[in-house]
């Protein structure tokens, strides 16, 4: 096997297409399916964020579960430096999974109330099996404090804790494994204005130290042009239009990128007042 | 006389670390056909003030202070006599269209539960009824879906069916909490836009809880910015806009990321988070997460220092603030 002559991009995905088959509703002949993807394709270079934007039920969460693996393309591949997600033995893929982590919408759904912030968050560790218990431990303070949470939460549980303080410990569970990639699924949208610009502020400064790259999936424009050097919009399963935000949201080329940007509500005076 | 009167309101909640103060001593007055939106994040007791006027508080809630609703006093009604305003004067449109209407009743039947219950119309009037409601918050082809049930229609249609039965009766005031949250911006602005037009063409008033400023800028002529339970803010819309008086105000309209930003600037975020109720401080709520706290914050309620164009603000440093922004601009 003679390896490929350039570096292989940190992420890319060829000709995507996931189909659903819904229930029967005929005795004979093929139940109907939803056509949820219909072959998207796209590169995430190395300490570069693409963000994906799209209305509910455009296929935007599908292309988050697909490259984490964690659903099966009806075609397609998925490529993480190299390596074809969906083809690698159980096993490899799991140890794969250090590379890439998900942070997941709902800060209230994606801990287990019943662990403690310190399991939760060294959890991938414990999958990986490579850590004792005192690392484990270690780790997860390491990575609580990059989210700027104290090592004295380390044995609360979810509960005392509000939903931002939750979603920096879905962030510090996501980077415990150093991953070179973090998949994102609407990590603000369930969080308060003020809260999630907190937020946002701790995904660019780990953008930044750990050269983190975020597959971004957001219904928010102005959360995409805040952290993505690239965005793609993304309309009945195809990508419709693709570019960095700037150039994307001041010249949109595409019908349904200008409709999505018309419908954003805008204040009157629009950026800041003070200077800052 | 105005429609609506609310003067030191005043709701006291039971939780489970003892009673907590939810909403501290406001006042709002709304005329006929005026629009009021309601600003403020999770916990700054808006979405509770709005269930106080509707009489939907739980039972173990005390309410004091008045709330005027057309010459008749709302706090402490019984329930029988509040059924009557509720729903026939006052209609409501809630943030979950999937939640608000009952899955196993038809379409027909919830939008024209109230016209029989406050109108004592019969099925078949009712029907007819609903129909020129279905047909003008624009549900195609509505009189061959007067039979389907709320899961037939998709979410941006449940919240038109959800506006249709708040409108039922031709309510004085239609109440809106958060009514496009669920949906989609495409979707939202559909909405908003019906609903602006159906308070432009009967007279209602209009109160629209959102947290999102730009929702409230396009739809309302007055606003209040709530937190922990006060008003630190309010006036119409444009005053309120321009001048951005009080710290919260100014840190909320700093936190959002701005389509067309350039990329790697900072966001200005407020610090902490916000209190929960039963640890809301005594003086001004915002004291301690504003940069500008100083001893006196923590101590007293500030008063409202009234702005030109009956524009009011609760900040006792608005003059310091007003002078550092000066200096920096």
């Amino acid at each position: 096997m003679s390896g490929p002559a350039i570096a292989p991009p940190l992420l890319q995905v060829t000709d995507l297409v996931r189909h659903y088959d819904l229930p029967r509703e005929k005795l004979f002949g093929p139940p109907p399916t939803v056509k949820a993807l219909n072959g998207v394709s796209f590169t995430v270079e190395a300490g570069r964020s693409l963000g994906i934007v799209g209305e509910s039920g455009s296929g935007k969460s599908t292309i988050a579960r697909l490259v984490m693996a964690l659903d099966t393309p009806t075609a397609g591949s998925v490529q993480l430096l190299g390596r074809d997600l969906h083809t690698l033995p159980r096993a490899a893929l799991r140890t794969a999974r250090r590379d890439f982590q998900m942070v997941f919408q709902d800060p209230y759904g994606s801990l287990d109330p019943r662990q403690t912030v310190a399991r939760i968050v060294a959890e991938p560790l414990e999958a990986l099996a490579e850590a004792s218990r005192k690392e484990q431990r270690e780790r997860a303070a390491e990575s609580l404090a990059a989210v700027g949470l104290r090592t004295t939460d380390m044995d609360k549980y979810p509960h005392e804790f509000s939903g931002g303080q939750r979603q920096r410990i879905a962030i510090a569970r996501a980077l415990i494994t150093r991953p070179r990639l973090i998949v994102a699924d609407e990590p603000v949208s369930a969080l308060d204005v003020s809260v999630q610009a907190q937020v946002l502020n701790l995904m660019q400064d780990l953008q930044q130290q750990f050269g983190i790259s975020y597959l971004l999936i957001s219904h928010d424009l102005a959360v995409v042009n805040h952290l993505c050097d690239d965005v793609c919009v993304v309309w009945k399963g195809l990508i419709v239009e693709q570019g960095p935000p700037g150039d994307l949201f001041r010249n949109a080329r595409h019908p349904y990128t200008r409709t999505l940007l018309d419908a954003v509500p805008r204040t009157p005076t629009g950026g800041t007042l003070l200077a800052a | 006389m105005p429609l609506l009167q609310v003067k030191d309101l005043h709701i006291e909640l039971q939780t489970q670390r003892g009673p907590a103060e939810a909403v501290r001593g406001i006042d709002f007055t709304l005329e006929r056909g005026e629009t009021l939106g309601i600003v403020g994040e999770s916990g700054c007791g808006k979405s509770i003030t709005v269930m106080s006027l509707m009489g939907l508080l739980p039972s173990t809630a005390k309410v004091t202070g008045s709330i005027r609703f057309d010459d008749t006093e709302l706090v402490g009604r019984d329930e029988k006599s509040m059924c009557q305003i509720r729903g026939n004067r006052i209609g409501m449109i809630f943030q979950e269209p999937m939640t608000a209407l009952n899955p196993v009743h038809t379409i027909a039947r919830q939008v024209g539960e109230p016209l029989r219950l406050h109108r004592g119309l019969s099925g078949a009037e009712a029907r007819k009824e609903v129909l020129a409601l279905l047909d003008r918050v624009g549900i195609p082809d509505a009189a061959s879906r007067l039979d389907a049930y709320p899961h037939q229609f998709s979410g941006g249609q449940r919240q038109r069916i959800g506006i249709a039965m708040a409108l039922a009766c031709g309510p004085d005031l239609l109440i809106a909490d958060e009514p496009t949250t669920a949906l989609d911006v495409t979707i939202q602005k559909q909405i908003l836009e019906l609903i602006q037009g159906l308070v432009a063409e009967r007279g209602m008033a209009l109160i629209l809880i959102s947290h999102d400023l730009g929702v409230i800028a396009q739809t309302v002529s007055k606003m209040l910015v709530m937190y922990g339970g006060s008003v630190v803010e309010s006036g119409p819309t444009e005053a309120v806009f321009a001048r951005r008086a009080h710290p919260y105000t100014q840190g909320l309209f700093a936190a959002r990321p701005a389509l067309g930003a350039p990329r790697g600037v900072r966001l200005a975020t407020i610090r902490g988070s916000v209190p929960e109720l039963v640890d809301l401080p005594k003086g001004c709520p915002f004291a301690g997460r504003c940069s500008y706290t100083i001893d006196a914050c923590h101590t007293t309620r500030p008063p409202p220092t009234m702005l030109p164009q009956d524009h009011a603000v609760r900040c006792i440093r608005l003059d310091d603030i007003a002078a550092k922004v000066a200096v920096a601009s």
